[in-house]
């Protein structure tokens, strides 16, 4: 008896638990709402099949328990039945796969027009490159890679020289503007997520990966990596500010493009190669 | 990813053409008494057994070509040239195959003293394949084709490495059996051992043969036409 | 439907099923340590695999500890946190479950279950254990080598694997762990061989693929799936181990470390993710396909009920298997693979539901109208049932791609793996214990300890799991060693994992029980007799309890039925064994 009142309680608590707890995600300052839908949805779907196998099991243990003198059913099978729960239970599943897949076609589908925001993760630093006045990101290449140009851009490409570079800094972005999140690495796997933007993607050394999002209020978010990066994973964090037009602006034209940074890093004593010393010891 | 999916597809398609004959459909609950049991004449377990394992090694190369080819798709490979020797040596392997074949053969005619000459001779062709082997990868190595130089020797080095492991395993096999043979007159039981490794043999060199075609470029371009041909 | 339907089909002569020669024991050391008896060798790997799974669990405390108070142990440092991690997560998984299951279970219960004498390759399955032994003790090495054992998490990823911002990555750690799963793939491929064959070759006369206990069913598809699948993490283990040792660039692109260039060059990551995961998800089916088929056969058994939709169940496990081979990226979405990938793993994830679903289904629907006897073996089964739903319903939350974004890599995942292959399938090895060991012993389990064990088990692993989906959701990434100043995790979340430690603290705890249980009966448990449970399978009939070498005495046993026929209208008793030569029987065909 024990067991059909723990198995209620189980099944009741839990449900209790997610209807009453604190614990919930943090409120959402980007685009991908859907996504948030879609979760809510799964929620109703699973949490019903949780239940109702929960308390179809505990009425089980309870009606036909061992009785002295108790027999029971001979029954091999029933196809009726097992059709109506396969049915049943596709149509379940195809309720949460088909707005699944309608906004993962969104997820990967990027606005025309969106900005391009380059962010480069190293062992445990988070840095940002935004196009400068030619609207191009110049290219890059791991092998480029020094103390001076810790992002490893392409001298020779003049659509770099432009590029402004925020090493360990803060990234900001314009509130309703979409975004194209390009995601490079010069070490080792990383991943960025920002839990407001709920968007997250591996960045991999020698590739350029992806994700796109229109920031939808404005606010201080915090960065974290969420792929296992080495002893430093968890101090690996950065800021992202969402603005105003009007204060993006403003921040924009106090960065530092790459030929300022690289004349004054010739010139000796950089920031930029102050941050990365620190970061390498 | 998609030759190893296509490896185990047909790994699938054996296995469910057997689950086929195997009444998967019937009502065992309505079926008492021990004649619903139709096996006939069992195969011998040894040979399911190499059968099994023989899948197992077909996975495990067609992982590794899988990684082949989505590796070869990064812009630093540089195909090596390979050495001529390689010919000879795909003629040793096979001419050890046939002679496998011919030792199953004259066992199984009863010609004792000809299946001894024989195992000798495969096992002969064996130490040659390996020994060419390794000369070939001296001859790289002595050209400058050295095992971190670029992916296409890595790939190199590690599927003839791991081919000539299979093929030093079954030499260990082939050695005991030929050492027996030579001792005690020939029984059922070894019989089945040399036709154990005739199939063994017979699958190194079907092995040997792709990864020599890939080698060479041609699985490539066979690749590359399948490509064209669904697109 | 009411039919008379025995002597159909006696035109067909009985096939003969050849006796073996039996491998014969000369002294104590061939007979107890280098056995060739399959007994010998499943009570092998089973110490073996609990011994390092209290490794295991030991470990799973340091972490939790660290996790719920973070800052309190000055003995976890960050390096000793991701080494524990690793360990921890790779031992439950390949070290102990797959060893357990199929090590343990499938030599103990297959040639019973079948009716052969031994397995059919008695020599390659002793290799089999020692290799392992060895795999087992080169892992262990690594606790003590320079630099200690790797700390790359359970899934090894390259780069940072093989680099020196990981622990064991520049030192012994990773080479060690890489050879100690050559190893390990190498023994298991022979015992599998065995399971396998056996399957096929050695059953008893009359024991069709549809008599089979669906114990076998599950053993046996989980070891093709494994034989088929471990390749690919072999060849992922000995590239890596070629990268780091011998310079190679695999899966190594052109990297800096710590501000310096290294040699590497145009390798993929993501190539490894690909091999790695083309075993990886196989493997979770691999532990979770014997307790689907150990788990029927409890609840059947001790429900008096013959299992609900017995060839649903075969199928299912079938296809299972077989779909688990083309769904291994949906742990790669927010990898950088190509994202239109999503589209066809999403749906290959989610069809894989419905088969699970109905033996979900099936299971409960067995308890329906049974005749429940609530032993332990049946508690542990509905404590099964309650923990894979839950885990399986949040599968679907990870495998719908969408979803998957905000929820990858954070507590949610780690709640969903634990719930699904860890609680759920340990769930079902103790089960199978208090069922079995009575067979293994002659003796059964007290059952006020496995009362304690059961309860505290139970309850404590869904505290400390249901309540970590949550932490997952709020945001809180995976791999944390501490998580630190944050603005959007509410103080709160630090109470609930304060919570779920001691949860951990206590079910660990509740372990030693069972532990002192085991050696305690062994002496003082109470006689079992021959077939306590009044069960109908083949290795409940053995003449002798503990069956002897050779299972079955001077004949082998001739199979008549299914291995279901529980409370068979009009039999005089509430089962009927599957070598029971009764001519004929009513039997009752479902509405259909």
């Amino acid at each position: 008896m024990a067991v059909v009142v723990i198995l209620v309680l189980l099944a009741l608590g839990s449900v209790l638990f997610h209807v009453l707890s604190p614990w919930w995600w943090t409120p959402i300052a980007s685009n991908w709402n859907y996504i948030d839908n879609t979760i809510i949805i799964t929620f109703w779907i699973t949490g019903f099949a949780f239940v109702a196998v929960v308390l179809f099991m505990a009425y089980c243990v309870l009606r036909f328990r061992h009785r002295p003198g108790a027999t029971a059913d001979y029954e091999p099978e029933n196809r009726r039945l097992e059709s109506w729960l396969a049915t049943g239970t596709t149509l379940g599943v195809a309720a949460m796969l088909t707005p699944g897949l309608f906004v993962w076609h969104q997820f990967i589908t990027v606005p025309e027009g969106a900005t391009e925001v380059e962010v480069v993760g190293q062992q445990w630093l988070w840095s940002f490159r935004l196009s400068g006045a030619d609207g191009k990101l110049g290219t890059t290449e791991a092998r480029d890679v020094t103390p001076e140009n810790t992002l490893g851009l392409n001298r020779n490409d003049a659509a770099g020289l432009d590029d402004l570079i925020i090493e360990g800094g803060e990234l900001h972005l314009p509130v309703g503007k979409p975004v194209k999140i390009l995601l490079r690495s010069v070490d080792v796997l990383h991943d960025f997520y920002v839990p407001e933007f709920r968007a997250k993607m591996d960045m991999v050394p020698g590739m350029v990966t992806y994700f796109w999002l229109t920031p939808t209020r404005t606010g201080t978010f915090e960065i974290l990596c969420a792929e296992l990066c080495g002893t430093g994973h968890p101090q690996m964090r950065g800021t992202v500010v969402v603005d105003t037009e009007e204060d993006y602006r403003t921040w924009l034209s106090e960065q530092q493009t790459f030929s300022q940074l690289s004349a004054s890093a010739s010139s000796g004593a950089s920031k930029a190669t102050a941050v990365a010393a620190a970061t390498a010891q | 990813m998609t030759i190893a999916t296509v490896f185990l597809a047909a790994v699938a398609a054996v296995i469910v053409w057997w689950l086929a004959h195997q009444q998967l459909l019937s009502k065992p609950w309505l079926e008492v008494g021990h004649a619903y049991d139709r096996r006939r004449e069992p195969m011998p377990p040894a040979k399911i057994g190499l059968a099994v394992f023989l899948a197992v090694v077909g996975s495990l190369f067609s992982l590794a070509i899988s990684a082949y080819f989505m590796r070869m798709a990064s812009s630093d490979w540089g195909q090596l040239p390979l050495p001529g020797l390689l010919w000879i040596n795909t003629g040793i392997l096979a001419l050890g195959s046939v002679a496998l074949h011919a030792a199953k053969l004259e066992s199984q005619r009863r010609h004792d003293e000809a299946t001894r000459t024989i195992l000798l001779a495969a096992l002969a062709t064996g130490l040659a394949f390996l020994t060419g082997q390794v000369l070939a990868w001296r001859a790289l190595t002595a050209a400058g084709y050295f095992l971190a130089g670029n992916p296409a020797n890595s790939f190199f080095y590690m599927l003839t490495g791991m081919h000539g492991l299979h093929i030093v395993g079954g030499l260990f096999a082939l050695g005991r059996l030929t050492a027996r043979a030579w001792s005690v007159p020939l029984d059922r039981r070894m019989r089945l051992s040399i036709e154990l490794c005739a199939i063994y043999w017979h699958f190194m060199l079907l092995v040997w043969l792709v990864l020599f075609g890939l080698f060479s470029g041609w699985a490539g371009n066979v690749v590359d036409f399948c490509r064209q041909l669904l697109t | 439907m009411v039919d008379v339907r025995s002597g159909i089909g006696e035109a067909l002569p009985p096939p003969e099923v050849e006796d073996v020669e039996l491998y014969h024991p000369h002294s104590w050391w061939t007979r107890y340590v280098f056995s060739q008896d399959a007994k010998v060798i499943a009570i092998q790997y089973g110490t073996t695999a609990t011994a390092i799974g209290m490794v295991a669990l030991a470990l799973s405390w340091l972490i939790r500890l660290q996790l719920g108070f973070p800052g309190t142990f000055e003995l976890i440092d960050a390096d000793a946190y991701y080494q524990f991690i690793t360990m921890h997560g790779m031992i439950m998984v390949i070290y102990l479950l797959t060893a357990l299951f199929l090590g343990g279970f499938g030599n103990y219960l297959i040639p019973l279950m079948v009716g052969a004498r031994d397995m059919v390759f008695p020599y390659a399955n002793m290799l089999s254990y020692w290799i392992y032994l060895l795999a087992v003790l080169v892992l262990v090495a690594s606790f003590f080598a320079p630099g200690g054992p790797t700390g790359a998490g359970w899934t090894l990823y390259p780069p940072q694997a093989v680099l020196s911002g990981t622990p064991g990555g520049k030192d012994w750690g990773i080479i060690l762990m890489l050879s100690s799963l050559i190893i390990f793939i190498i023994g298991f491929t022979m015992g599998g061989l065995n399971y396998v064959v056996t399957v096929l070759q050695g059953r008893a006369r009359g024991m069709t693929l549809m008599r089979m206990p669906l114990t076998v069913w599950g053993i046996f598809t989980a070891t093709v799936m494994a034989l088929l699948a471990f390749p690919a993490l072999f060849v992922a283990c000995v590239m890596m181990l070629f990268d780091r040792l011998l310079g190679t660039s695999f899966f190594m692109p052109a990297i800096i470390e710590m501000g310096e260039q290294l040699q590497y060059g145009g390798g993929s990551p993501i190539l490894f993710q690909h091999l790695f995961w083309f075993f990886g998800h196989p493997e979770v089916y691999i532990v979770a396909l014997p307790a689907f088929g150990i788990v029927s056969d409890l609840i059947s058994t001790h429900a008096r009920k013959n299992i609900f939709g017995y060839r649903m169940m075969v199928w299912a496990i079938v296809i299972i298997g077989g779909l688990s081979f083309i769904v291994w990226a949906h742990h790669m979405y927010v990898s950088g693979m190509n994202p239109y990938f999503g589209f066809f793993f999403a749906t290959t994830t989610l069809i894989i539901a419905v088969p699970t679903a109905i033996k979900v289904y099936n299971w409960v629907l067995t308890l329906w109208r049974g005749n429940i006897h609530l032993t332990l073996p049946m508690l542990f089964a509905l404590a099964f049932i309650v923990t894979f739903v839950n885990g399986g319903l949040t599968g679907l939350f990870l495998g719908n791609v969408v979803v998957d974004v905000p929820l990858s890599d954070t507590m949610f995942v780690v709640a969903h793996f634990h719930m699904v292959m860890g609680v759920a399938p340990i769930m079902v090895i103790f089960g199978a214990i208090y069922h079995w060991y009575p067979k293994i012993t002659g003796r059964m389990l007290n059952e006020v300890l496995g009362h304690i064990h059961f309860w505290v088990t139970f309850i404590g692993a869904y505290a400390i799991f249901f309540p970590m989906h949550y932490v997952g959701l709020v945001g809180v990434p995976r791999r944390y060693y501490e998580l630190g100043e944050t603005t959007f995790v509410p103080e709160s979340v630090h109470d609930l994992n304060a919570f779920i430690t001691v949860a951990a603290l206590i079910v660990g705890a509740a372990q030693i029980v069972f532990l002192f249980n085991l050696a305690w009966s062994l002496r003082h448990g109470r006689e079992a007799g021959g077939n306590p449970w009044r069960a109908t399978t083949l290795e409940w009939q053995t003449p002798e309890t503990p069956p002897p070498h050779g299972n079955w005495g001077k004949e082998l046993p001739v199979v008549y039925r299914w291995a279901y026929d529980y409370s068979v209208p009009g039999a005089p008793e509430d089962f009927i064994p599957q070598n029971h030569p009764t001519p004929g029987r009513l039997s009752h065909e479902g509405a259909s």
